[in-house]
């Protein structure tokens, strides 16, 4: 298994470097510049003389091949530079809203799995009942509607109607402020796991070698518990792994309607400022996490189906 | 129209200032809305490039000068009194010797000192290097050739000379928040554990969501500030705010032109509306370099040719006010006799005719997506210049994009909102023929008539010689029109009945004197 983690980390590694080198080509030829946007706002005039201090700070006076070598260097060493906003090392920048994120990414799916789960399970054992009915008139609803409406829908609902939580923020980092976020974003991917498991689990109850188990004098319960799952599971596993894996790049949304302060607001602020380090740095950081949920998910396939390790 | 605008100017300064009579309450905790971005970008106010982090700063920090907004022009902060030489260039302060520093220590002219040497060092590259740039030996300093500037000179720990090469007003550059006044003993903490002069002290920041700052027993002013807590927080979405603000979860919130007519079509809410023209001149810059604008008649033509009113009412939702030339409704040098430019396609077509232009023309407009300066607007001018012959073709950009190109010239027009205040002689330099288009001369109006006004205002001594001499200057670029006069910005913000002591802040609605905001009994309990 430790080979098997261990090759996967080193196949993980082209994916990151090139990324790295993909994120630095599109900053470096699109348009705009976070001298420019220093101005966007049109509060204040252009100033020649801070743009060239300022470039001369950040090293965007030198040449693109200089500025590349700078940046590769700094990469090797695990240095991702400084913030041309906040003037800090990326790292602090990134550090600071990394943990909301994951809380976020991880509370959302969590409410996925719990629900999104065992609903295509039931809807599957019970095709056509009203279970089945009701969890896929849901499930298309939550993989259609906008979630920056759901979010609103939901604000509107448990704040202002009912006064249970807080309508945004992060206040003390407690449960409260997590839920209607959490909920927002973790709804898109409950419809897709529980048409998903519904799908999955549908398709093994109609295989041979469960009409097989059935015919041997299986009980239902033996027959879904031994055979069903375990043949299930492999897809499941699958649609977690990729939903969680993209969540922190979805939250986007999410995170600026509830002033969330996770990566991906901290990312849309920096892409309009051409706050290019921190810009690098974020989107290395959510395709390091995709990485890493992708290799869990190989993991657990491994443990699921021995085959697939063997593969 | 001008008549219905200082009515409502006045009736608003009226609701907003009403409760100055009752007797302010003090203790309490504010929710303030920071609704310029996802995050605070430093502590450290001397070096952030952005809007959002005055925010947190009106609370920590104090200037030199700060904006009164009730009379709208600088007034002294620091200092108690200030006397100016005859040329007008050297101003002597007396500093204020009441004025503590967050961790205890007296404010004194060595601080002024070595806050202004800061902001000018250029390694530090500090947006506020621009606002004491007027300081005599500023330029020599930040060339290395002096290791003082020598325009900055401490008579005593509370009395501070300051040199200027220029008879200007220097509280409109002193009073801003990035020129704040730090310990000369702070070292390398302005960023992590900021301490200032301000009413209040810093608390808390959580990263990306808000900054919490608490009183400052030791404040200069007599019984401020009154409320005891203050959490800044941040919220972007306008749509999140107005949820927020209806919940009374936030006590302020800042209307879009959406939700200001919403606003105003609810009993409640309507009463708690404060607007304010802001110094801001949404306009359509025309670029000489292209052909068809080199002529003032077809500049004149494309403002006759719009139908600016619709716009403002429609699309604007009456949240801004008709521009008639550059300088706001705010300034002391607009023409309160002046007339804008009036809806006559007729004649836009007379003037292109007359300018060579009988079968119109195309051209391009640089324009982001603001919905109030922004492709919308272009999407409502299209038609219209289309019916004189004009075809346009919008070319959306991103706002980063936007203040590169125009500033580099690389346009034939563009959309934007332009700062054209509170100093009026600042906003019209932007159209002096030395000032350079990568500064701020945007449309690249050179115009030896237009100089000659500026630079008889510049040199006039006399405040309200020079005022008229700006009015004349702002007039005159009325009539050559080097862009479209679109609108001001009506900036609105609604406030919960329990919240007292907004002012009209012209030169942004949002950033508000703390220390004179306090809150009633009718406050929920979690602000009291």
């Amino acid at each position: 298994m430790l080979r098997f983690i261990i090759r996967r980390i080193l196949q993980a590694i082209p994916t990151v470097i090139a990324v790295a080198l993909l994120i630095f080509v599109i900053f470096s030829v699109v348009p705009g510049s976070f001298t420019s946007s220093l101005i966007a706002d049109g509060r204040s005039g252009s100033d020649p003389m801070l743009v060239e201090r300022l470039n001369k700070e950040f090293g965007l006076d030198k040449s693109l091949p200089e500025r590349f070598t700078t940046y590769i260097y700094g990469l090797a060493r695990f240095d991702l530079g400084t913030s041309f906003r906040t003037r800090e090392p990326v790292t602090n920048v990134i550090g600071a809203r990394l943990w909301p994120s994951l809380k976020l990414a991880i509370a959302a799916m969590a409410f996925a799995v719990v629900f999104g789960v065992p609903l295509g399970f039931l809807a599957a054992l019970k095709p056509g009942s009203i279970l089945d009915t009701v969890t896929m008139i849901g499930a298309v609803s939550g993989l259609s509607l906008p979630q920056f409406w759901l979010g609103l829908l939901l604000m509107y609902l448990f704040a202002l109607q009912l006064g249970w939580l807080p309508s945004f923020g992060y206040g003390d980092g407690g449960l409260r402020y997590l839920i209607l976020p959490a909920i927002t974003l973790g709804l898109t991917p409950l419809a897709l796991l529980a048409r998903t498991t519904r799908a999955g689990v549908l398709e093994v109850m109609n295989a041979d070698f469960i009409r097989t188990a059935y015919s041997k004098g299986m009980s239902s319960g033996r027959v879904v518990r031994w055979h069903v799952t375990r043949n299930a599971l492999v897809l499941i596993v699958t649609t977690i792994g990729l939903q969680f894996g993209s969540l922190m790049g979805q939250a986007v949304v999410i995170e600026k309607l509830f002033s969330w302060p996770g990566l991906g607001s901290l990312l849309v602020d920096s892409v309009a400022l051409r706050d290019i380090p921190v810009v690098q740095a974020s989107i290395l950081v959510i395709v390091l996490w995709f990485l890493v949920i992708n290799t869990i998910v190989d993991v657990i396939y491994a443990a699921i189906d021995p085959r697939i390790k063997q593969d | 129209m001008l008549k219905t605008l200082t009515l409502t100017a006045m009736l608003m300064l009226g609701a907003s200032t009403a409760a100055f009579a009752e007797e302010p309450r003090p203790g309490g905790v504010l929710n303030f809305v920071a609704p310029y971005g996802a995050s605070f970008a430093t502590l450290d106010i001397h070096a952030t490039p952005q809007t959002q982090d005055e925010f947190y700063g009106m609370a920590i920090h104090r200037s030199l000068y700060s904006w009164d907004s009730i009379k709208n022009e600088p007034a002294l902060e620091l200092a108690t009194s200030v006397s100016v030489s005859d040329d007008g260039k050297v101003y002597t302060y007396k500093l204020r010797d009441n004025a503590f520093f967050h961790n205890g220590r007296k404010m004194t002219a060595d601080d002024i000192i070595w806050s202004y040497k800061r902001l000018a060092t250029p390694s530090n590259a500090f947006p506020g290097a621009r606002y004491i740039a007027d300081i005599e030996g500023a330029d020599a300093f930040a060339s290395g050739k002096a290791t003082e500037i020598s325009g900055l000179k401490k008579i005593d720990d509370f009395t501070l000379e300051i040199t200027f090469i220029a008879p200007i007003n220097p509280g409109f550059n002193l009073m801003r928040t990035n020129a704040a006044i730090y310990p000369a003993d702070i070292g390398d903490k302005a960023a992590t554990n900021p301490v200032g002069l301000g009413p209040f002290k810093f608390v808390e920041h959580v990263p990306g969501s808000r900054i919490v700052v608490e009183k400052f027993d030791k404040f200069y002013e007599q019984g401020k500030p009154y409320l005891d807590k203050i959490n800044i927080v941040i919220m972007e979405d306008s749509a999140a705010r107005d949820v927020a603000f209806r919940n009374q979860e936030i006590d302020v919130t800042v209307l879009g032109p959406t939700q200001y007519v919403a606003y105003q079509g609810d009993a409640a809410l309507s009463k708690n509306i404060l607007e304010v023209a802001e110094g801001y001149t949404r306009n359509v810059g025309l670029n000489p370099n292209f052909a068809p604008f080199a002529d003032k008649r077809v500049r004149q033509a494309i403002n006759y040719a719009i139908d600016t009113k619709l716009i403002v009412e429609r699309l604007a939702k009456n949240k801004a006010y008709r521009a008639v030339s550059w300088l706001p409704l705010s300034s002391p040098a607009y023409d309160t006799t002046a007339q804008p430019y009036a809806y006559d396609p007729e004649k836009a077509k007379a003037l292109l005719a007359e300018a060579g232009f009988d079968k119109g023309f195309e051209f391009e407009l640089t324009a982001t997506q603001n919905e109030s300066w922004g492709i919308p607007i272009v999407e409502a001018i299209i038609p219209m210049l289309a019916k004189v012959g004009v075809t346009v073709k919008a070319k959306p950009v991103e706002g980063s994009v936007l203040s590169e190109v125009v500033p580099a010239g690389d346009f034939q027009a563009y959309m934007w909102s332009n700062n054209s205040g509170p100093d009026a002689l600042a906003a019209l330099q932007c159209f002096y023929s030395k000032t350079a288009q990568s500064a701020c001369n945007y449309a690249n109006y050179k115009n030896p008539g237009f100089d000659k006004l500026f630079e008889a205002a510049q040199a006039e001594r006399d405040e309200a010689a020079r005022t008229e001499l700006l009015k004349k200057a702002n007039n005159f670029l009325q009539e050559e029109a080097p862009v479209w006069f679109f609108n001001y910005n009506k900036a609105v913000m609604a406030y919960q009945p329990w919240l007292h002591g907004l002012k009209p802040n012209a030169t942004e609605l949002a950033l508000q004197d703390y220390e004179d905001l306090w809150i009633d009994e009718s406050a929920p309990a979690s602000r009291k």
